[in-house]
């Protein structure tokens, strides 16, 4: 229990972060040129703090999976970041979108951290105008807002429906002048698959070289981790084919605690699932739900002709729609949070209202939209993900509704962090959704973005110092040192090992199989049988796969096959530390879904009482339960309340 | 669906490549592209060898899985990078080969499936190559000089909305390449020509407007890359139509860093 200190400084909400600039220690210029970072991931996180990092004038080495930092998948973010400027003078403030944030989180987040995003998330909008990201405009100059889920004013700033590119673009740029200038040195097409510790501290990582299969070693005094989420586990998801858990994995292995791992996200409006060779999800941004309306049939003859093809949903008159979310929750209707919204999907579809083939879809309607404003300004605001949604399914949004169902996009939960950005394991750090620090239950829309690049820029720069500022007299790491002899050996055997099974089922097939008990039994609903039920089958997955899966080719040369091998390896481990902390958490909250707890309006029922803490699991070994550690939530500044988005 | 896949092969950067043939059957029209590619590495690793090749005869054929670049899927990291009948990003209009669908082809077609072709773009394996070129040209000036925090405010300098979204147009540039693949020359122009006029356009980037062109476009000559003619190739490829405009602009920017000489 030690460990879990949160290091939150004392006083007043709005003076923490200040104080604790001025109290934490810095690195002179001088000592900065002898010390070596490590930051592995080139998303907005990576991206930002690398080149931030080498600006102040330490040595970077920053590591990617892809040929280039640029495709990190922060870039397929669509509709916007959140800032609490008030350019639109609708009575925002940092307090507001602190509150929205913490509110949206369903209690559930730390308080100070959440307070300090709302805070520099002005300084991020400065920053990324200076360094030319085109955000939409109006015609005197100024920027333009849209309006996101979980909060009644416009506060996200946006560049088409390439948000995510555009900020992604700025950092990779801000991060392309350190790399000219010799600053930090970039590794691309590399892939992390060990942290080395010694003597209790973070030294170095192991990585595989992808084009040349080369285990290679990099020593420095601090690792940061910015890899993003783990949400592929489940298989079929919005995120990239090479997102992974791996690197978070194996920190966790190394003694890193493993923050909430139940929270995930299931995002709303992605287009839904149409085969079984399917290969990924697409979302739809958010931001249609300015303008899209979500609509079922009311009655269920409606549904059946739907589902049996033989109407189309623009024939079902405007009396016979039900637009449940207008229903249920009045004062936010379609702009209800991810969670809420994704519920009430499944509520509908499971009661037999869906609108295509397979039962699981429901519309997102233009036509109010489109008879207000004209073809033209929808066009204008939405043009590429109409042109997209088009490609996929072949449909016309501009005459049919969209069909949309729910898909897992995000995980709030990651690697356990301090005040500081620290894991559990000092001179580690983790940044952006690889920590678990600031959306709680449950992720606001355009909070992502802001997260990855108020860790980046603005605040891993600061904390960092404090901890290297005691480093300055410790020379550079020796990759000889026997830590990182042992951790090679680990991977190079448990490469050889997955070679040897020469079995008779490819990767892919185990991860489907995966993603479907994932999605069965730790997905959107859950209870104690099914998440029981899942464990035991992921197990027995788990247990096959070292037994059956077939990985064709050599590790000392170009093998994807391989490189997803180890991934799912780690995910089927993952898999099973989801369903262990959603079963513990014996209650509902954002995107965490206990059947068993739920209002009579089947609403989430918190048990602030008995779960008003983050859970932190500490990894004890292969095939053995994990240490169960609880740090508290206190919440000093905002009234706990239950999530009300009726009235 | 069925198909024959006509796919280039090659170890490694060094060995030499040459095309194989595959059959793939059952493809759903709703199928993307590269579900289909999924589809055939899946067969590949089943059946470790492939039976209509050892029926006849071919028993040196390669059956490993086929290595491509893909990630996001959703036309946006730009990673992907096929060659597909003769076309980048093949037989669909404004589209990255992620979000090329089979029902854009004919049941039973053969397809042709080649790597990026340029020099500048070394094949790395199979239809994977290497375009760190582009982060190299980037690298060379593609920013703005400003270091994080002490910026002023983001609406001190008000950028009319035309100049802000035709920034915008450029700034969509993926960097796939398939400009520069497509491209008779073998040139980068409009990729290069793509962030230069993006960062001309507004007033944060016009400060270093005419080094950056210079700079730029110095690199990409150095890396291999071959000059415009003005075909217009590139636009028409381009996933993102970014227009050929923007390197009229580059050519302004140039000729006035040319000028201060």
């Amino acid at each position: 229990m030690t460990k879990l200190v949160s290091h939150v400084p004392e006083g007043p909400l709005e003076d923490k972060w200040r104080s604790h600039k001025n109290n934490i220690r810095v690195v002179s210029p001088a000592n900065k040129r002898k010390l070596e970072i490590i930051v592995v991931g080139t998303g907005l996180g990576g991206a930002s703090a690398a080149a931030s990092l080498g600006e102040l004038g330490y040595n970077v080495k920053v590591f990617c999976i892809s040929d280039s930092p640029r495709r990190a998948h922060s870039i397929a973010a669509q509709g916007g970041i959140n800032a609490a400027k008030n350019y639109q003078n609708d009575n925002d403030s940092v307090y507001r979108l602190f509150h929205d944030t913490i509110k949206g989180g369903d209690y559930r987040s730390r308080e100070a951290n959440v307070y300090r995003l709302a805070e520099v998330s002005n300084n991020i909008i400065d920053q990324c105008v200076a360094q030319g990201v085109p955000f939409g405009r109006d015609y005197g100059g100024l920027l333009d807002n849209r309006s996101f889920g979980g909060s009644q004013v416009s506060r996200t700033f946006y560049a088409r429906g390439q948000t995510g590119q555009q900020l992604l673009l700025g950092a990779y740029a801000a991060l392309n002048r350190q790399v000219a200038k010799g600053s930090v040195k970039s590794y691309p097409r590399h892939e992390m698959l060990d942290l080395v510790v010694i003597d209790g501290e973070a030294r170095g990582i192991i990585a595989r070289n992808l084009v040349t299969g080369k285990i290679e070693r990099f020593g420095a005094h601090a690792v940061v981790i910015a890899t993003g989420g783990y949400g592929n586990c489940y298989f079929l998801s919005t995120y990239a084919m090479t997102c992974n858990g791996s690197a978070i994995w194996q920190c966790y292995k190394k003694g890193a605690y493993f923050a909430n791992p139940g929270f995930a996200q299931i995002h709303p409006t992605c287009i839904p699932v149409e085969g079984d060779q399917q290969s990924k999800l697409t979302l739809m941004s958010e931001s249609l739900r300015n303008d899209g309306r979500i609509w079922v049939p009311k009655k269920i003859e409606d549904a059946k002709k739907l589902q049996a093809g033989e109407i189309r949903g623009s024939q079902i008159p405007e009396e016979d729609r039900d637009y449940y979310l207008e229903r249920r929750y009045p004062a936010f209707g379609n702009l209800v949070p991810r969670d809420v919204a994704s519920r009430a999907a499944k509520e509908r579809c499971d009661a037999g209202f869906g609108v295509n083939n397979t039962g699981k879809a429901v519309f997102l309607d233009f036509r109010t939209a489109i008879e207000r404003l004209g073809r033209d300004v929808i066009e204008a605001r939405y043009g590429n993900l109409f042109q997209m949604y088009e490609k996929i399914t072949a449909v016309d949004a501009y005459q049919e509704p969209m069909m949309i169902y729910p898909a897992i996009h995000y995980t709030m939960g990651g690697l356990w962090v301090d005040y500081n950005l620290q894991c559990t394991v000092p001179g580690l750090y983790a940044i952006g959704e690889a920590n678990f620090s600031d959306h709680g239950g449950n992720r606001l829309g355009a909070s992502a973005l802001m997260q990855g690049l108020a860790d980046g820029y603005f605040i891993l720069p600061y904390t960092i110092g404090d901890y290297l500022a005691g480093q300055i007299q410790v020379p550079k790491t020796d990759t000889d040192h026997p830590a990182f002899e042992e951790a090679e050996k680990a991977i190079t055997d448990k490469i050889n090992k997955l070679f040897n099974v020469k079995g008779k089922r490819s990767v892919d097939s185990f991860h489907k199989e995966l993603g479907h008990i994932m999605w069965e039994y730790v997905g959107m609903a859950r209870n104690e049988e099914g998440l029981k039920k899942g464990i035991e089958e992921i197990r027995k997955l788990r247990k096959e796969y070292w037994q059956n899966v077939r990985v064709p080719g050599e590790n000392n040369e170009f093998n994807q096959e391989l490189e997803k091998a180890l991934r799912v390896a780690d995910f089927m481990e993952i898999g099973e530390l989801m369903a262990l902390d959603a079963l513990n958490r014996r209650e509902s909250c954002g995107g965490h879904f206990r059947e068993e707890m739920q209002t009579e309006e089947g609403e989430t029922k918190r048990d602030d009482e008995n779960f008003m803490y983050v859970s932190a699991w500490e990894y004890t070994g292969d095939d053995q339960e994990p240490n169960y550690h609880k740090e508290p939530l206190k919440y000093e500044f905002v009234k706990v309340a239950t999530r009300n988005y009726k009235e | 669906m069925d198909f024959t896949l006509k796919i280039w092969r090659q170890k490694n950067a060094k060995s030499k490549g040459r095309f194989e043939t595959y059959q793939v059957k059952n493809i759903s029209p709703d199928s993307s592209f590269l579900e289909m590619m999924d589809i055939l590495n899946e067969q590949l690793v089943n059946e470790g060898v492939d039976p209509v090749a050892v029926s006849k005869g071919c028993k040196d054929k390669n059956t490993d899985p086929v290595a491509f670049d893909h990630d996001c899927r959703e036309g946006i990291c730009g990673i992907c990078s096929l060659y597909i009948n003769g076309r980048a990003h093949g037989p669909d209009d404004d589209i990255t080969t992620c979000q090329l669908y089979m029902r854009k082809f004919k049941d039973g077609e053969t397809i042709t499936i080649e790597p990026w072709r340029n020099r500048g773009f070394p094949v790395l394996k199979d239809l994977v190559v290497d375009r760190g070129a582009y982060d190299k040209i980037l690298q060379a000036g593609g920013f703005v000089s400003v270091n994080t925090g002490g910026v002023p405010d983001a609406n001190s300098i008000p950028v009319q909305k035309e100049k802000a979204d035709e920034s915008m147009d450029a700034a969509a540039c993926v960097g796939c390449g398939a400009c520069a693949a497509t491209c008779k020359n073998g040139s980068a122009m409009l990729f290069v020509a793509a962030r230069v006029s993006s960062l001309a356009l507004l007033p944060q980037g016009k400060v270093e407007g005419a080094r950056r062109a210079k700079a730029m476009v110095a690199k990409m000559d150095e890396l291999g890359f071959g000059s415009c003619t003005n075909t217009r190739a590139c636009e028409l490829e381009c996933p993102k139509q970014i227009s050929i405009s923007h390197i009229a602009r580059l050519n302004r920017e140039f000729l006035l860093a040319k000028l201060k000489d």
